[in-house]
Parts: structure tokens; sequence; C-alpha cells
């Protein structure tokens, strides 16, 4: 058993090496803790559906529960930035480096993270459809209103005014890079995407203590 | 009937008339005559022979005076029917048949001169002048038929540009441009000068006939009234006065200005008038529109006025009084009088011609003037010119700033508007046009769905406190830069505006997270510094909305709403309604926050609003000292390296900083902040190498050394040796809270020492030649003044020639910086040296002037100043010529208690060195009497000082006699159970100085003066002892006093005196004992011997 457990730990020692290479944010035993906390992840998830990673809707509960997100379709969208090799599951490897910038990402990484979300089609630009159907929700429809899609589509050309500095009608990377730096706010411009500090906090708590505890 | 004149003046003043004309209508319109429908044959009927003779003796004086002028080509000939034959015209002239031709001709070949069968032409005033000749004694015909036919001769000579529209011409002002322009040069210059002699001769035919008229014309209101006030300028007693008065019978003006009663009105009768000349009986008159005459006077029993006329009728009231009192038609000549030569109304037109010739160059400043005559005219003769009045007023270039239009229809309106909003510096002072009603202020900050239609309304209370000055003049004035931004707004941009946040605030009400960032971040690309948008987000609801954001927990959407409230709390009414929203409690709880950029927006917002002091005490109580207290808590951290973390762990504490500057200003807070720990961490900050950090940290030290616990604090938490450092740093802002911290704190005598230690004395006097900055200047010398007042860092300031400086800074200067400048100069001049540097620096007569000032604070230090400087008797001579002592000696008369001390001890040193001081003090009418009332005073130190001067001025034995019968001596006895040691010196200097008189050694006893003086010895005061030994000295030379002494067990204590080191004391003593030791002897001797 103890033979196992230290093969076992091995391997992830291994394993945790080779990722801590490639994460900027995460120390060896956070990895470490990230990647049990993956494989817990994995155990919970039904026996018939064994890939090699977490699938979507493993993935979205997580960001639904413990980061409070409830947008279906950035859920949808934040799957796609982790997934970056597009095999629909989210290895140890895609969800290390995730987190590394989903936690605690450098205002740059996060940019890009915000973007990819934002850019549904991933073409590189978020055009104005995009906008439209990412900011639908945003407000409450004001039943006397004739025109019900009337306050997104001045909320869409606000935003383009206001982040649009080529004058192209659709946000490039550029675009969207220059007008968060000016003001940070605008980096969640089209919904949340990133966890807040609190939730922040909780899961790293919950992830880095059980480990110390183990 | 006066209005019927007026109608018809109107009538045929809109009719195109040249100026000659235009005046002769003026003139008679005023004088209430009647005037024909068609002004066609102008001579018939006003123009008298004189006035055409007038014409012609003018036309020759142009050509001879003026040849050049006179040769100038008229632009159009001016032409009427001749009386004159061809055959008349000589040689210079080619006749043919009916038809003349003059050989004098234009540059383009036009003869200057044609006739055809009567019809003349002439192209210059040279060839006119020829005519006259010509016609030798049909002259006067020729002038009349001529000025008939051209009804603005000034058009034709000049050009249609120079037509004379009603009321004043703007041709002068046209042409002075032209000339500017120079592309006319010459010609225009000599244009120019033509108009400038037409015009004179203008104004001279105007007076001209004006003389004739009132000699003929009948009377009006106006001109009874004009008439009357002018006699009453000389009214009064006197030889040189030429009546005693002039009284109107009734008070009571009717809307025609006739004062009469109705019924007597209809007779034509104006008014009565009791005017009393020097030389004979009252004379009861009646004016009336047929001329002034004698009445039968005032029935006494019945009051009403004998109605009858009782004397000749005379044209107007001067002719009558002349007639009846020799004394006034004797003096009258002498007057600088001549109603007749110039009457006020021509008086004003050759002023401004006046006025226009001599500034040719300045276009603008003659504008104004023309534009200010223009407005006395109007309050002169307001019946006069209303005609006229608009036409008039256009030239001015106000008009535009002004935004408003002339039109006929609001001339009245208009008129008042232009005269309180006249552009000259006196009106911007003191005629602001009245700051907008109350219920304009209402409107604008309830009635949101007025709001874009009303900018104006919204506008003018947009300016909101600050603002209560919108005139015209303001082109000095501080509101001045965004004041054309304003109009702008509040003509195009604002609705606009108005409309994109609403919206915004729209989405910010019913959004989710995302649209409401998205919806904050683009409201903050509004310029937020901008009134209208700050009230725009006020007005629809917004700031409701921002505040509630606050309260959410998402703290995306409270980092954009705090960085919006930060900006707009900038305004005083944004402040007022965040804390009216209860926006202070939740920013006070969002100090809390662990997001670092939460909580400096807070802090920052909390800073801008808490400028008032109800906010002040909502942070308080809502324990937002203590937590602002916490945010200063940050390592200041020199590094050039820091991280974003620490970078915004700084601008955390600086917001902090700023809030507790805010806060600082209630003294409540002050104390707040010190019990919640804030002097160590202010200290601490206080070592920051950066100036924003700085300016809020020692802005708050310096707000808050006004109390003793932090000047304590500020002293033994070292943090003078930062204050100094930070002197010298180049940030006029920082240096004035650095120095103002020092003046707060320098009163304490080792916060100076510390100053001088750190070598902080230098850099003050540095920091004074910075004297364009006066708030800094201010803070600078009162540290300076408080620094001073260490004998050690006068010989510093000495040392770095401050002194000098100072005494350059006594003229033009604020009073805040005079006040600490004097104080300065006060306490300096207690070091002799300096005496004579401020004399050699020209230092003593501003300082003599300043005390004609009014300012309290001022006075006590510049007679405290004078006062020092007086010790010096090179000085004093300089302050006796300058009448300095009166000066001193009627500021005992001021109001102040502190003024009338520092007066007194001023006084002292001025009788003591001042040659020949008991002359002086006589000179002072009643000044002795005033002194000695001040006796009464119930304030020590006036006491104090006004005994001490009393000691100086008994010293002069004809001046101790005076004050002995104003009754010095009981009222010092009446002070002698005082126990004030100060007061005590003083006063038994002056008992002892007073007993030198008469029996007031006797006197001092009988009132109960002994007795206390005897306790005086018990003092701990060596001074005292002094003083009084030598007044009991004096006291005991008479043998009651010696009594009394002895019953008070004198002899014991004199005796300790008697072995003191100081001889005057010893001797004083000494002389006691020995009066009553005689007294003693002699008493025995009585008894036994």
């Amino acid at each position: 058993m103890s033979h196992m457990s230290s093969v076992n730990a091995k391997n992830l020692q291994k394993l945790a090496d080779s990722i801590v290479k490639h994460v900027k944010h995460f120390n060896n035993t956070e990895v470490l803790c990230l990647i049990k906390l993956f494989n817990v992840l994995m155990g919970e998830q039904s026996e018939h559906r064994v890939g090699n990673g977490l699938d979507r809707g493993k993935f979205r509960n997580i960001l639904h529960n413990t980061f409070g997100m409830t947008d279906d379709m950035i859920m949808d969208r934040v799957f796609r930035a982790f997934d970056k090799d597009n095999d629909s599951n989210v290895s140890v490897k895609e969800w290390i480096e995730g987190l590394s910038v989903f936690l605690r990402g450098t205002l740059d990484e996060k940019i890009k993270y915000c973007f990819e979300v934002y850019d549904l089609n991933g073409d590189g630009y978020i055009s104005r459809e995009e906008m439209f159907h990412m900011l639908k929700n945003s407000l409450i429809k004001q039943p006397t209103e004739e025109d019900p899609d009337e306050g997104i589509k001045d909320l869409v050309e606000i935003t383009l005014k206001k982040m649009d500095h080529d004058h192209d009608s659709r946000l490039s990377y550029a675009d969207f890079e220059k007008a968060v730096k000016e003001e940070n706010l605008l980096l969640e411009a089209f919904g949340a995407c990133l966890p807040d500090a609190k939730s922040i906090l909780a899961f790293e708590r919950q992830a880095f203590q059980d480990t110390t505890e183990n | 009937m006066r209005e019927e004149a007026q109608c018809a003046a109107n009538r045929v003043l809109e009719n195109n008339t040249s100026p000659v004309i235009n005046g002769v209508y003026r003139v008679l319109s005023t004088r209430g005559n009647k005037v024909p429908e068609q002004p066609a044959k102008l001579g018939a009927w006003c123009f008298g022979e004189t006035s055409w003779t007038f014409v012609v003796s003018d036309i020759k004086k142009l050509i001879t005076r003026h040849p050049q002028e006179a040769a100038l080509v008229f632009k159009e000939p001016l032409g009427w029917t001749t009386t004159l034959e061809p055959s008349a015209f000589g040689p210079d002239y080619e006749i043919s048949k009916s038809t003349v031709n003059s050989k004098e001709t234009a540059k383009d070949g036009q003869p200057l001169l044609h006739l055809s069968s009567h019809a003349i032409q002439v192209y210059s005033f040279s060839q006119l002048s020829n005519i006259l000749q010509l016609a030798q004694d049909k002259k006067l015909k020729e002038v009349r038929a001529c000025l008939e036919a051209n009804r603005d001769p000034v058009a034709k000579i000049l050009g249609p540009s120079f037509a004379t529209v009603e009321g004043e011409d703007t041709s002068m002002l046209r042409l002075l441009d032209k000339v500017k322009e120079d592309d006319e040069g010459h010609e225009a210059e000599l244009k120019m000068k033509m108009l400038l002699l037409l015009q004179q001769l203008d104004m001279q035919l105007l007076n001209n006939s004006l003389k004739q008229m009132s000699q003929e014309v009948r009377l009006s209101p106006v001109t009874v009234k004009n008439d009357v006030e002018l006699l009453k300028r000389f009214c009064g007693e006197g030889e040189k006065m030429v009546l005693k008065s002039v009284e109107y019978t009734s008070d009571y003006e009717f809307s025609n200005g006739c004062r009469a009663a109705p019924w007597r009105q209809v007779h034509g009768e104006i008014c009565y008038l009791v005017i009393k000349p020097v030389d004979t009986d009252p004379l009861y008159i009646t004016c009336s529109t047929a001329g002034v005459y004698l009445n039968g006077g005032a029935e006494k029993e019945r009051e009403e006025i004998d109605y009858e006329r009782k004397s000749e009728v005379y044209k107007d009231l001067v002719t009558l009084l002349k007639d009846k009192s020799p004394h006034f038609a004797e003096n009258i000549t002498k007057q600088d009088f001549a109603i007749y030569e110039e009457p006020p109304s021509t008086q004003k037109n050759q002023h401004v011609e006046l006025v226009d010739t001599e500034e040719q160059g300045q276009t603008q400043r003659s504008y104004e003037n023309q534009e200010k005559n223009v407005h006395e005219k109007m309050r002169q003769q307001p019946t006069q010119n209303k005609p006229t009045l608009p036409k008039k007023l256009e030239p001015s270039l106000k008009w535009k700033y002004l935004n408003l239009t002339s039109s006929q229809g609001e001339k009245n309106e208009n008129s008042t508007i232009i005269k309180t909003g006249k552009p000259d510096k006196e009106t911007a002072a003191k005629g602001r046009i009245p700051p907008r009603s109350p219920e304009f202020k209402n409107k604008a900050h309830f009635s949101s769905a007025h709001l874009p239609r009303r900018p104006s309304a919204r506008k003018t209370k947009t300016a909101g406190a600050r603002d209560e000055d919108f005139s015209e003049s303001s082109s000095e004035s501080e509101e001045d830069e965004d004041q054309p931004d304003r109009c702008q707004e509040s003509n195009t941009d604002l609705p606009s505006e108005y409309w994109q946040i609403q919206k915004l605030v729209k989405y910010l009400k019913g959004g989710n997270q995302t649209a409401t960032v998205i919806a904050l971040c683009s409201m903050r690309d509004f310029n937020l510094a901008q009134e209208t948008c700050q009230l725009a987000i006020k007005n629809v609801g917004g700031l409701d909305v921002l505040i509630n954001l606050l309260d959410t927990d998402e703290i995306k959407c409270k980092i954009g709403s705090l960085k919006i409230l930060k900006e707009i709390s900038r305004n005083s009414q944004i402040r007022r309604a965040i804390a009216d929203l209860g926006g202070l409690q939740t920013m006070v709880k969002i100090l809390d926050s662990p997001d670092k950029d939460l909580k400096f927006l807070a802090a920052e917002t909390i800073a801008n609003v808490a400028k008032f002091r109800r906010a002040r005490r909502t942070v308080r109580q809502h324990g937002g000292i203590k937590r602002l207290v916490g945010l200063l808590d940050c390592v200041p951290d020199n590094s050039a390296n820091l991280t974003s973390e620490q970078e915004k762990d700084i601008e955390v504490a600086r917001c902090g900083a700023l809030a507790l500057w805010s806060c600082s200003k209630s003294t409540r807070n002050k104390e707040a902040i010190r019990k919640a720990g804030g002097i160590p961490l202010l200290a601490q900050l206080l070592k920051s190498p950066h100036e924003n950090m700085l300016i809020p940290v020692v802005g708050t030290l310096q707000e808050c050394a006004s109390e003793q616990s932090y000047r304590i604090a500020i002293q033994t938490e070292d943090m003078i040796k930062d204050l100094v450092k930070n002197l010298s740093r180049e940030n006029p802002e920082l240096q004035m809270h650095c120095a103002s911290a020092i003046f707060k704190c320098a009163e304490d005598i080792v916060t100076r020492d510390l100053v001088r230690q750190y070598d902080g004395l230098k850099p003050l006097a540095t920091l004074l030649s910075m004297s364009e900055n006066k708030q800094l200047l201010a803070a600078t010398t009162g540290a300076i003044w408080k620094c001073s007042i260490s004998i050690e860092n006068v010989a510093k300031f000495q040392e770095y020639k401050a002194l000098e400086t100072l005494v350059g800074l006594l003229t033009d200067q604020p009073e805040e910086v005079l006040v600490n400048v004097v104080g300065a100069l006060g306490e300096c001049a207690q070091e002799p040296s300096n005496r004579a540097v401020i004399r050699r620096c020209g230092g003593i007569q501003p300082l003599v002037n300043l005390l004609t000032g009014t300012n309290q604070a001022l006075l006590v230090n510049v007679t405290k100043a004078v006062g020092a400087c007086a010790t010096e008797p090179d000085n004093m001579a300089i302050i006796d010529r300058l009448d300095g002592v009166r000066l001193l000696w009627s500021l005992l008369k001021n109001q102040n208690p502190d003024v009338q001390a520092s007066a007194a001890w001023a006084i002292c040193p001025c009788i003591e060195n001042a040659k020949d001081a008991g002359e002086m003090v006589r000179s002072f009418v009643g000044g002795l009497e005033l002194i000695v009332n001040l006796l009464k005073s119930d304030n020590k130190e006036v006491l104090a000082g006004v005994c001490a001067a009393i000691a100086k001025i008994a010293k002069d034995e004809e001046n101790l006699a005076v004050i002995t019968d104003h009754g010095v001596v009981p009222m010092l006895a009446k002070l002698a159970s005082t126990t004030d040691d100060k007061l005590r010196r003083h006063l038994a200097e002056a008992i002892a100085r007073c007993c030198m008189w008469g029996s007031n050694r006797v006197s001092f006893g009988e009132a109960g003066a002994v007795a206390p003086l005897v306790q005086y010895l018990n003092s701990q005061d060596t001074s005292v002892h002094r003083a009084t030994a030598q007044a009991l000295f004096q006291l005991s030379r008479d043998p009651n006093n010696c009594i009394t002494m002895h019953e008070n067990a004198v002899v014991k204590l004199l005796l300790d005196m008697v072995g003191s080191t100081d001889e005057v004391l010893q001797e004083a003593a000494a002389g006691c004992v020995a009066n009553i030791r005689r007294l003693a002897l002699a008493n025995e001797k009585a008894r036994y011997g």
C-alpha cells in the first residue's frame, strides 16, 4: 500500500514537475494540489465516459458551483478557453494552465483570456453581433418600450464607441487590449468570465488546504 | 403739451436729418416748444438771423484755418437753387449763358462748382466760401437754402457711410477704422478732420441756438427742476453763497413733473418755490410755463398759497433772482454757473467729442467713454433722449457679450441692464447684476423635467455659491475661464449631453453587472469636471443609483461608481446631495473593504465630500475617522521600483490623508484623529519622498496644529525636522503648508529653537522672495513672525537679511500678509540694532501709515512695531514728523481692548523719546482726558498699558496738572486693590509719578490707595517691589500716609527691601523708612520734647 502510494506520489510529482514549468503562478505544491483536485473531480465523473479530462458538463458545474457563474454561453466559452486543444475535454495540463490565468493571471493574460472568451466564433474579432448576443440579457426589458432590443443595441453602440479604436465596427484584439488598459473595468465588458476575489479565495483555500492536511 | 411736442419731435427725427438740424430739434423738444410738422422752412421759426450769421462765419473760419480740409472734394455735391446770377461769378469760372463751371476741378476733371439755371452744385468748402463771398448780402439766404436742400450735408460731403442716423453717430469710429486700415491713408485722415470740424460747427450752432431759444422759450417742469437743482447747489450760509435756501412748497411731484395742484396746472403753473436770498425777504415764486413771477406767498393760517401774480413775468428763475436780489446778481456771475452758456446736454456732447478727438488711437476706449456719456445723459435727461436711445447704444460691443438684442420695444429694460452691467471695473466691484432669485435655484434643484429646456435658468445656478457675480465685466474675474464654455453649453451642448446621461442612468438602473459597468465606463467619458454633466447626473437621478451601487457586492460596479462620484463631488451641490443620500455612511463602510482600489477611491471621494461641516460630522459619527487613520498605516518605501501592490498601498495612504485633511477642519475631528492614533502615522508619512503624499499630510498637520495637543506632538514626534526639510522642496503648496504648520507651532519656545536647530530659518527667509504667491507669503511671514519671538532667531534672520525684505513687504500686500510682516517686524525690533535697520530701509513711514487701518489684528501688531521702533530716538523723530503719536493716540478710541492696550504701550516709548513730549501730548485735543478715562476699562492689559503711559505723561508737570484735573488720582487709587503683578507694577509707577503734583499725595491717602500698595511688597515680582517702593517713598511725604503705612506693617517689609541689590529699590525703601522714622521722631518730640 505504501509502495503503491509512493509510486503514485512519484508519478504525481513527475507530472507536477513537468506542468510547473509551463505555469507561471503556481508553485510545485500548489500544482500538486491542483492535480489531486483534478483527479478527485475526474473520479466523480461517471464511469462510462472516461476520457482524458473533464468534460463540458462537469466543467460547467464547477464554474457554476465554485465560481458562481450563471451565463450558459459564457460558461461554454470559458470551457473552450480552457480546452486549448479543442478535444472537448479539459486535460490536467489545460486545467492547471487555465486556472493559472483564471485565478492569478496578470492583466495581460486576463485580457487575452477574456478576448478568447468573447470572440464567440474565434475569428479574432468581437463583432457587433457577438456583442449583441452576449449583452442581450444584460438589461431588464422594459415592457413599455417599443423595441425591447433597443437598449441592447444602444449598449453595443456605446461599447463600440468606447472600445473600437480603429472604427471598423468590431473589436480586434488590439482594440480590446487598448480599451482595457485604459479602463480595467472593461476587462469583463461582455459578461463575467473571471471569478471574483471572494470565490478565488474560497477556492484556493479549499484546494490548497486539503493537501496540507493530507 | 410736453408730450405733444415730444411726439412731433419724434416724427421729425424719424426722417434722416443732419446733426445740425437734429440738434436743434432736440433742443426744441426739451424746451417744450411746438415743433412744426415739416421742417422745410427752417429759419422761419427757429433760426434767428444770428444763427445763420454764425454758420456763415464758421464756414469762413473753416476755410482760413484749415485750408487742407477745405480743399477736400465732397463725395456728392451739395446742390440747391441759388439766387445767384451766372454773371456774378468772377474770372475763376467759365461762364456761358446760364451755366457756370469752376476752373478748379477735382482729380477726375469734374468742376468743383457747377451752376445751370439756378441749380447749383458745389464740391468743396472753398467753393462754398467763394459763393458766400459772391452772394454778399444774400449770404444768409444762400446758406439757408443750402441747408434746407441738403438734409444731411455730412453724408454728402464725406459719403453715405457717414449719414447721420438718429442719435449718436458712429461715423467717427468707422472713419477711425479706415484710418487704421491705412489703405485710404491721407484722404481718410482729411475726412476725419473734416468730420471733427463739422461736428464742432454743429455743436457751436447748437449752443448758439440754444442760447437764443432759452431767452424766449417757455418753461417746462424739467427745466424748472434743473434750475432749482442748480440753484440749490449755491445755497447755504455764508458770504460766498448766493442764496440761503431754495424750497418747493410741496414735496409731492406729479407724474408729469409738476408740483402745482392739478387745478392750478390748468393755468400752466408748474410749481411754487420759497427762495430765501441772502439780502432780502423770502421770495414766494410761481413757476409756470409762461415764466416765473412772484406770488402772494403762503398765508399762514390756511396754508394756502396766494396764487395772485405780484410781479412782472420773468423768463426764468435766475433772471428773477437777479432782479430781486442784488446780492445774487452780484455773486452769481462769480460762480462757475454758466447756465446759459453750457446747459448740461451740450456740455456732455462736447465731452464726447473731446474724448473722441483726444483718443483717436484707442477705439475701444472711446467706445466706452462714449457709452458712459450716453448713460450719464440718459440719467440726466431721461425724456429728451428716449427716442434716440436704441440706435445710440448700438455701437456697444458689450451688447453682443450680453446676448441681448436691442429692439425698440425693449429699450427701457435694456438700458437698465446696460447701466448695471457697464463694463468698467467700478461696476464690476459694486454694481453686480443681482444674484438669481432663490426660486431659480429651487427650480434647478428639483424640476429635472424642466431642465433641458431651461438651460439658462440652470446655468445661472450652476455657478453655485461661488458665482454670485455674473457680470459682463468678468473679463478679469476668475470665473472667466469657464464662462464662455458655459454659455456655449447652455446653448448647444447641454441637451445632447443631458439626454445621453439620462440614457446611461437608465441602463445603470435596469442593467446587470455587465451593462452597469459599460454604462459607468461610458459615463466617465463625459467631462465630469463640467458642471452641466455633474448636475445632469444629479438631476436625472443618477446620484441615487451611483450611491445605491456602493451598497452592492459588485466590486466593479462600486469602483466604477466611485470613480464617477470622485469626480463630480468636486461640485458643492453634488457634495451635499451625496451626504443627503447617505453616501458617506456607505463609503465609510467601504473603507473596510479588502480591495485597495475601492479603499482609496472611497477615501478620495470622502475627501471631496467632507468639505462642509455636516459631512465631516457624519464621517466622524460613523467611525470614518478611525478607518481613515487606519488607511495611513503603510510603511513608506523609498526605493524606486515599487510593486503595483506597494504603489496601491501608498495611494490608499495618500487618499486617507486627503480625507483626513478635509475632515480635520472640524475641531472634534482633530481630536478624533489624535485618539485614533493618527499622529504617529502622520509623522511616519511625513518622511515620504512623494510630494503628492506630503501635501495632504502636512495639510492635515497644519490644520490640526491649531490644537495644543498637536503642537506638542509635532514637537515631540520630531516632525519639525521634516517640516523644515520640506520647506526647501520646490512645491509652493507644500511649502505653504509647512510654513503654516511652523507658524502655528512656533508659539512654543522649544519649537522655535528646533526650527533654528534644523536650519529652518534660512529657507523661510528665502521664501520671502516668493512674493507673488500670497498664500505662501502669508504662511512664510507668519512663521517668521512667530520664530522671531526668540531673540536667537532674530539674530539669524538678521544674518539672512530678512528684515530688509520684510520692510519691502509693508506695502501693497493683502492684510493677512501684512499682519504677519508687521508682527515679525515688531518682534525683530525688540533687538536694538534692528530698529536702525528698519529705519534705514524706510520702514517707519509704511508702518505709521498702517496705523490708519481698520484690521484689528493688524493694528495690534502695528502699534507694537511702532512702539518698538519708537524706543530709538532717531526713529522717534520720524514717527513724530509723520504724526504717528497722534495716530497711536486715536487708536485708544478703538473698540478692541487689544488694540487699546497695544496702543497705550506703544505710546510710552513715544513720550519718552519724543522731543518736547509734554507739548506734543498737550497738543492732542482731548487726548489726556481720553487716556485717563481708559482707566475705567476692565481689561487688565489695557489698564497696565494706560498706567504705564500715565507714568510717562506725568513726567511733564503741566500735563500732570491736567490729568489731575481729569481725576486721575481717585481712578488710580481705585485700581490699587488689583492682584495682577503687571498692573501692580505700572500702577505703582503711575502713582509714584502722580504724587508729584499738588495735594495728590494726600488725595491718594484719602482714596485708600496706601494700604493695598503696602501689600504689593509681598509680591513675588521684584519689579513690582521697585515701583511700589518708589510710590511709597513719594506717598510717605504725607504724615497721614506714613501712619497708614505703619499700621500696615510696612517697615519690616521695607527693611528687607533696603537689603536689596537693586539700588533704586534700596534707595526708595530707605527713603520711605526714613520718612516714617522722621515722623515718629517729630511726634515723640512734640509729645515729650
